[in-house]
């Protein structure tokens, strides 16, 4: 019953996005005021999507087998929670709450568009039809999540275990508001292009956008390596796995974008780049749905691999880039005369330079994710990019980087000198000396490593400098540049000073070593609802004699009939324990991996200051204007 | 001249690769682990396709012969392109082919034969994917040959001129 609604709110709702589209360019064309007929349309729109999306939901809570999507992906079994975030933990879901959250952000922007003027915001509202429209043929012609079957089947098959997570159930929606979000930067841009209409103010009502996306894609991808750390039980927080790499390359666009619009809102400059990010924001979103759905590369996330689903993404795909290429060449006009009249030594060029260096790091990305499937088309041969060559082509290019960051804050539009030369000069003279202090000490010596540490170190003193000599001024952008340099500090420590011991180890013994000793002491059995967990207890002492108890678990759960190893991390603010343990095959042995990660919850909460910066910047708006 | 020529260009640029990505949707796509290892095969009970009867792998497979186990779908594009290289097998002396009809419905899979022929001794249903699972899967088609109860090569994705000739190689 719930699905039969659900599936007949999402044909309305299809329906409403061509009345709206027939309205809008009725209005677009005759009278000078806006139609709040219209703004009632999509609010109905949006209703019928909410409808369909609690059908889903329904379904899912009831077990209602008879839809194919909840007998392919869930059981009865399974606990509420998981039965619930089930819903968009597959493809047909998903792809639900894609058209959810569009449908809520144009519904959004209308609302909070008034001031604009009505031609801008037609437009802006026919672009995001485009987009609904395209995904609504997607979702009901490729990928129906109400498919009826008959007979009714008693039981469902299940969710993949390892996606029977807290963390994995908010990461998807948090995400798709990242993801989503950019397709109103898109759409709107593509308006304002089409109308002449790029200004300053124009850049101050969409800079709000670019921060809520950005915002919400910095915590998603924050969400989903946070998972891949405690569940994955390698103890690494990011793989360069295609589709991380899918959601990091929106976001080093929408980085770009955000320092761009900045210029555009207070110089009106830049302008080619702002439209230019702002396309390739958005299609790099959808590129990357396009990699990960259509089974392309193959990955955690791909959930069939069904041809036509590929085909009809990639089609809608170039349908969008080749729409925005043709606005762009034909209607964009740069209006940044003004852009040459800058010193080299400006805000302008600093902010060019981190431009750049964005580009090059988004390249990197991109060519290491696709490059692949370019040279298996061209030559039919199988290669894989792994961590190797992402290392050797970002990590170098970060010294230089985190030099510019930490000048160009202090660099003041058109013309600037360096002021307080004496202070940067001082702070760079202590980094170097505490960077060389830490190699020696460590005892290792890579020359990339201290100069990287040198400029990690820089960033971080001058910027915590910020926060006491700037007072509150600019205090969002003193927060996320701080947050990056606790960012990368913290990897550079974590990946030097790691450690790991992998060992077989029976019930009752011990594995000793000059730093600590692993005690083996029992296993318990535990039944769950859904799985049956075997629980280690181990105990491990340090050279001081302090003893921590951890407890790995496997869990074999029923259905389907996997079993999934469960990490267990004990964090203090300087370290993480880690350890996971897996069975042998036909013996009493087990294997343990225990890990030591210095410095990992500092990973995560740099990532959490980073989007804080974006956060405050979004509410100081609100009470200073 | 030069605004003309840049638009064009960029269009072909993007064009390219949308061919590529187009591409390499046909191809199979799945990164394949290098493993020599000879595995035993994995045991299990299944019904018998367009049957009530049910059947142990131990009755399937006997030392001494090659077996090809092909897991397939009717709704497998690339299932269809590999089609012609196991009717070729199939006439082969040594070699007996098993089907394992992954997730699929009946009466697709009955038409798809009827349309492409039946190169199958046997088929065997996998309605819910789990005896996919148990011989280690990546997808579908997926092919396994094997020889005295031992996975003696894997094939991932369709089977083509290529990993064709090899299995004749094999099992001359």
């Amino acid at each position: 019953m719930a699905s039969l609604i659900g599936y007949y709110s999402l044909i309305f709702g299809f329906c409403f996005s061509l009345l709206i589209v027939l309205f809008s360019i009725k209005n677009f064309r005759n009278t000078n005021i806006f139609d709040n007929k219209i703004i009632f349309l999509t609010f109905m729109q949006f209703s019928f999507v909410v409808l369909s999306f609690l059908g889903l939901i329904l379904s899912f809570v009831y077990s209602d087998f008879s839809n194919q999507t909840v007998f392919n992906h869930s059981h009865t079994t399974k606990p509420l929670f998981y039965k619930i975030s089930g819903t968009w933990g597959n493809h047909e879901g998903s792809l639900l709450l894609w058209l959810l959250v569009l449908t809520l952000f144009i519904f959004i922007f209308l609302l909070r568009s008034k001031e604009q003027t009505k031609q801008y915001r037609i437009l802006t509202l026919l672009f995001q039809q485009i987009i609904i429209i395209g995904f609504y043929i997607f979702v009901i012609k490729t990928s129906n999540p109400f498919n009826y079957i008959f007979p009714i089947p008693s039981e469902g098959l299940g969710l993949n275990p390892i996606l029977q997570d807290p963390a994995l159930a908010i990461h998807p929606p948090i995400l798709y508001l990242g993801y989503v979000g950019s397709s109103i930067i898109f759409s709107s841009t593509l308006a304002a292009t089409t109308l002449n209409y790029i200004s300053k103010e124009w850049a101050k009502h969409i800079k709000n956008w670019i921060l809520v996306s950005w915002i919400f894609l910095t915590l998603g991808i924050l969400i989903g390596s946070v998972w891949a750390y405690y569940e994955l039980g390698w103890g690494g927080f990011w793989f360069w796995d295609p589709v991380e790499n899918v959601s990091l390359m929106p976001w080093l666009a929408l980085t770009t974008l955000l320092h761009c619009i900045l210029v555009l809102e207070k110089r009106l400059a830049l302008t080619s780049w702002v439209v230019i990010l702002s396309i390739s924001t958005f299609t790099l979103s959808m590129c990357g749905t396009f990699l990960v759905r259509s089974g392309i590369l193959n990955s955690v996330h791909t959930f069939t691999n069904d041809p036509d689903r590929g085909l009809f993404i990639l089609i809608f795909l170039f349908c969008l880039i080749f729409l925005s290429l043709f606005i762009f060449f034909f209607f964009h006009k740069d209006k940044t005369q003004l852009s040459n009249n800058f010193f080299w030594l400006s805000k302008e060029t600093s902010i060019l330079i981190n431009n750049w260096f964005m580009m090059y790091f988004l390249a990197v990305v991109f060519i290491g994710t696709v490059y692949p499937i370019f040279l298996e088309v061209i030559t039919s041969e199988k290669i894989s990019v792994g961590p190797p060559f992402y290392n050797k082509l970002i990590i170098p290019f970060l010294v230089p980087f985190l030099f510019a960051m930490t000048i160009g804050p202090k660099l003041k539009w058109i013309k600037s000198e360096l002021r307080n030369k004496f202070n940067l000069i001082t702070f760079l003279i202590i980094s170097l000396l505490l960077s060389v202090l830490i190699i020696k000490s460590l005892n290792i010596s890579f020359l990339l490593n201290s100069l990287l540490i040198t400029a990690a170190f820089y960033l971080f003193f001058i910027t915590l400098r910020d926060f006491f000599t700037r007072k509150f001024e600019n205090l969002s952008q003193s927060i996320s540049h701080f947050g990056f340099s606790l960012l990368i500090l913290s990897i550079l420590f974590n990946n030097i000073l790691s450690t790991e011991i992998i060992t077989n180890l029976k019930i009752g013994e011990t594995f000793v070593t000059k730093k600590f000793k692993i005690n083996f002491e029992k296993i318990e059995q535990k039944e769950e609802q859904n799985f049956k967990a075997i629980i280690g207890k181990f105990s491990v002492e340090n050279s001081k004699g302090n003893i921590e108890i951890l407890n790995p678990e496997l869990r074999i759960y029923n259905q389907p009939n996997i079993v999934t190893s469960e990490a267990d991390i004990k964090t203090n603010f300087l370290t993480d324990k880690f350890m996971t343990m897996n069975l042998v095959q036909n013996q009493d042995y087990f294997n343990i991996r225990y890990q030591t990660k210095p410095l990992m919850i500092w990973i995560w909460i740099s990532v959490l200051m980073i989007s804080l910066g974006g956060l405050k910047s979004l509410i100081k708006k609100k009470y200073e204007n | 001249m030069k605004i003309k020529t840049l638009p064009v260009f960029i269009t072909i640029v993007f064009f390219i690769i949308f061919f590529i990505f187009f591409k390499g949707l046909q191809n199979s796509n799945i990164y394949v682990p290098k493993s020599e290892f000879e595995n035993d095969i994995p045991s299990f009970k299944a019904q018998i396709f367009d049957s009530e009867k049910k059947i142990n792998s131990t009755d399937i497979f006997d030392d001494g012969k090659f077996y090809l186990v092909n897991i397939w779908a009717s709704w497998c594009a690339p299932c269809r392109i590999e089609h012609p290289f196991l009717m070729n097998l199939s006439n082969q002396k040594n070699l007996e082919i098993i089907g394992l009809n992954y997730k699929d419905k009946k009466e697709n899979a009955k038409k798809f034969l009827k349309e492409l022929n039946n190169p199958y001794e046997i088929i065997i249903q996998d309605k819910d994917g789990t005896i996919a699972i148990e011989w280690g899967a990546y997808g579908v088609p997926e092919s396994f040959l094997i020889y005295n109860n031992k996975i003696v090569k894997k094939i991932i994705g369709p089977i083509n001129k290529d990993s064709f000739l090899k299995i004749q190689e094999r099992i001359k």
